[in-house]
């Protein structure tokens, strides 16, 4: 009851307000966005590709290596590896976000700066690093779950002609457990787009079409962020261009969400 | 029909070199999570323990590093939790119970489903927007503690919910027809055996959500915490009746995360040590209270067996 | 295979694929298989009855080594596979040469989530087959030999999950057979089928026979009538009675075997 008055609620807010300027929402797939700075060319394309950027930098880490552990902690880990390995994953994406934010701009960045020493101090690697490495415990888990489920007797049926376990395991088990792979991956993508605080210290907040993860930039989320900072005058556009980029990023998020229930849902009926 | 031959046994060799290797990568992955835990612990450790000392808690922050403390933070965390779990937990427990108790399978129970799971998968920003135009304007609660603490309600919700709906499954259905049995109504069998069952349970999931709460940022900055807050708010306690005074819930303020982000942005060293030290007192209380979480969700398992 | 004048003549021709000696198995401290020696002879099909929990599955799959993917368990004696005299229970054995060589067939039939030429194809990829046009004449045959090629040479490339049960379970005696394997084991292969795949399975194993050796376990003794040369009754871990299947049925030689097969117990 209640939580269905919230999120319709998020919705209906937002959408109140943006039909404050709707004529302006014209201009939302465009360039011009109302000028909160000189630079006049401030569309949404400039925050999406921070937003992208960064994501793709998190997932390139987080999809591969969250999928290797999951691989190896369903079919090769002895038990009480498991059992260790899971409580710790919990563990480390409970850590609050700012603190992974800290970390990137003062811990990773000055490590990647020592290989690359024109790194600039605030750039989109550093934060997609981290942020890859805070998503990795959730693509790990429901992959672990998804793969888990997938019966015995296939794996069986797998080693009884003659295949190792490393066989058994990419040829029957990952294709068997695919749609409960694909959700965790859609989860991932959706907290990456969500993520705030770490691409708000380590990739800095200032606008910056690009998509070269060595520079500095801000995505929809750290736009709203400074913006927020700052002092905004309330029924004032600039006031209205944050809910324009949340209703954005809302979408987007919950086409994901969806997306990935319905994958979890086959994967469980599956079985 | 022949036995192996030096072919076939040389190609099963590499197979299984293959596979070593693989479950070697496999552990590297994993010890990459444990390192970069380890990594920022020690980092924040090394750098901020200097700073961690009685006057570092009750110092309000400061243009001078060195006199700057965290009170004002930690306060405002402690109050804003308070608020959180008071709207949080009501609401969050009797929409589980419901759902799991009461609610029959039609599509509006199926629609409630979806919404929570929905809900849970929300960028924590979007949270602060919401709260930001309805809280702080259209309800006129202004960018203060109650709609911090409304706020980070709605975000744990889901939690607290999901938290409930399995405490209470994993009552058994024996029980529940016992209480029947003896002329209960559904009302009296909830608050007399669902609950009270099911409250280490729902506890557990409560604790997993405020460590949560408790770390967020960004809607929090986006409903208009301050900065730089160098004040408590009103105390809740006056000297006159009505001797209770909700003055404090309406005061502007900052919270742990905040400052700590706030200290982080400053390019000086010193600031930054700071951060350090505030960010291992923030993962030192997420990490207690997850492990107590844990140790509760524990002590229950073996505790009550149905 | 009738007749006893017949087969004894015919006896000395015989030649056995499989010897198992003194074999016991435990699962922990549990000893589920108790001293068993018998022949398992080559292009015959030889079934292991008995009551449930008799250890008929168990002893089944020590032929493959399956027991090797569960912790705790252990083998003692040997089981000795010709031409090569190799037991293939010793600890220096791999038991991924071994299940090259055997192939098994499981209960409820378990195709994997691919298309059904790439099910037949499994086995040939695990072992590095590369070659596309050996792989497809390898499946080709496998799925004539296993019966079902006309049913499904125009849908080789469709999902396996598509085909019926029957099907389905003759496919994956097609994926066992497509790697040529010396020793063929089945699992109660029809016990999830209806009368009519059954006995088209049936069928298929008396085919199958002149070119490999069977070990088949069932709880239809009927079944085992029908389909098998030899017979072993086992109960509780232990092997009873082996004989010639018409020899034992008609006549057992232990009052233990006549009581099972009489349905004095199940």
């Amino acid at each position: 009851m209640f939580t269905t008055v919230g999120i319709v609620y998020i919705l209906v807010k937002e959408s109140v307000v943006f039909f404050q300027h709707v004529p302006l929402a014209l201009f939302l797939g465009d360039r011009q966005w109302t000028p909160l700075f000189d630079d006049a060319h401030f569309g949404i394309v400039v925050l999406l590709s921070g937003t992208l950027t960064s994501s793709a930098v998190a997932l390139a880490i987080a999809i591969p290596l969250g999928t290797i552990i999951a691989i190896y902690l369903s079919e090769f880990a002895p038990f009480r590896l498991r059992e260790s390995a899971k409580p710790f994953l919990e563990l480390l994406g409970g850590v609050p976000t700012i603190v992974y934010g800290y970390f990137a701009l003062l811990f990773v960045t000055p490590l990647l700066q020592k290989i690359y020493p024109g790194l600039p101090g605030f750039n989109l690697l550093s934060a997609g690093i981290v942020m890859g490495i805070m998503i990795i415990p959730y693509v790990s888990s429901i992959s672990e779950d998804a793969m888990r489920a997938v019966p015995m007797a296939l794996r069986e049926g797998s080693y009884a002609m003659g295949a190792t376990k490393l066989q058994t395991a990419l040829r029957v088990v990952v294709p068997a457990a695919f749609s409960g792979l694909a959700s965790a991956y859609i989860l991932g993508i959706s907290r990456a787009v969500g993520e705030t605080m770490i691409v708000a210290v380590a990739a800095g907040m200032q606008p910056n079409l690009t998509f070269n993860p060595l520079e500095p930039a801000a995505t929809i989320t750290t736009y709203i962020v400074q913006v927020a900072l700052g002092d905004l005058p309330h029924g004032s556009v600039g006031y209205q261009t944050i809910f324009a980029a949340g209703l954005t990023l809302m979408l987007f998020t919950l086409a994901c969400n969806i997306a990935g229930h319905l994958l979890r849902k086959r994967f469980r009926e599956a079985y | 029909m022949k036995p192996i031959e030096a072919p076939l046994r040389r190609e099963i060799q590499r197979r299984k070199r293959t596979q070593t290797l693989f479950a070697a990568l496999g552990l590297v992955a994993l010890m990459l999570g444990v390192l970069t835990f380890a990594a920022l612990f020690a980092e924040m450790a090394w750098n901020g323990f200097a700073r961690l000392d009685w006057s570092f808690f009750t110092h309000f922050p400061s243009r001078r590093a060195a006199q700057a403390g965290i009170l004002s933070a930690w306060v405002g965390s402690t109050l804003v939790m308070l608020v959180t779990a008071i709207v949080a937990v009501p609401l969050g427990v009797a929409a589980g119970v419901y759902l799991e108790e009461y609610a029959g399978k039609n599509w509006l129970t199926d629609l409630i489903e979806i919404n929570i799971t929905n809900l849970a998968g929300v960028p924590s920003i979007v949270y602060g927007l919401l709260a930001l135009g309805l809280f702080v304007y259209q309800f006129g609660f202004g960018q203060s503690i109650l709609s911090a603490g409304l706020t980070l309600a709605l975000l744990i919700l889901p939690v607290v919910i999901v938290a409930t709906r399995e405490a209470v499954r994993a009552i058994p259905q024996s029980i529940r027809e016992g209480s029947y049995a003896l002329g209960a109504t559904q009302w009296q069998t909830v608050r007399y055996h669902i609950l009270p069952y099911s409250s280490p349970g729902i506890l557990t999931g409560v604790i997993i959500g405020l460590a949560r709460a408790i770390g967020e940022t960004a809607p929090i900055i986006t409903i208009g915490a301050l900065t730089f807050i160098a004040f408590l708010p009103p105390s809740p306690l006056k000297a006159e009746p009505p001797y209770l005074s909700f003055e404090w819930l309406f005061s502007p303020f900052t919270v742990m995360p905040i400052q700590m982000f706030n200290w982080t942005s400053r390019p000086e060293a010193a600031f930054q040590a700071n951060a350090a030290a505030a960010g291992f007192v923030l993962v030192l209380m997420t990490l207690a209270m997850n492990g107590v979480a844990i140790w509760l969700r524990y002590r229950l398992r073996s505790r009550i067996k149905w | 295979m009738s007749a006893p004048e017949t087969f004894m003549e015919q006896r000395t021709a015989l030649a056995a694929k499989a010897e198992v000696r003194q074999l016991d198995f435990y699962y922990g401290d549990f000893r589920a298989l108790k001293s068993i020696s018998m022949p398992v002879y080559e292009r015959h099909v030889t079934a292991l009855i008995g009551p449930s929990g008799c250890g008929k599955s168990t002893f089944l799959r020590c032929f493959n080594r399956m027991h090797d993917l569960y912790p705790g368990n252990r083998y003692s004696g040997e089981i000795v596979l010709q031409p090569d005299n190799a037991d293939l229970l010793a600890r220096g054995v791999d038991p991924i040469e071994v299940r090259m060589r055997v192939g098994m067939v499981f209960q409820k039939p378990n195709p994997f989530p691919k298309s059904v030429f790439e099910n037949v194809a499994y086995g040939l990829r695990v072992r590095g087959e590369g070659s596309r046009r050996r792989i497809e004449e390898k499946v080709e045959q496998a799925l004539n030999d296993a019966a079902l090629w006309d049913e499904v040479k125009d849908r080789l490339h469709q999902p396996a999950y598509n085909l019926s049960g029957g099907q389905q379970q003759r496919l994956c005696i097609a994926r066992a057979l497509a790697t040529d394997p010396e020793l063929l084991l089945f699992d109660e292969p029809t016990s999830a089928l209806d009368p009519i795949a059954t006995s088209s399975i049936e069928e298929l194993i008396h085919d199958l026979k002149q070119r490999i050796t069977i070990l088949i376990v069932t709880h239809n003794m009927q079944q085992a009538a029908r389909v098998s040369d030899f017979t072993a009754y086992m109960y509780l871990g232990e092997l009873i009675e082996y004989g010639v299947t018409d020899e034992l049925f008609i006549k057992p030689a232990k009052k233990q075997t006549e009581d099972y097969i009489t349905g004095r117990f199940g």
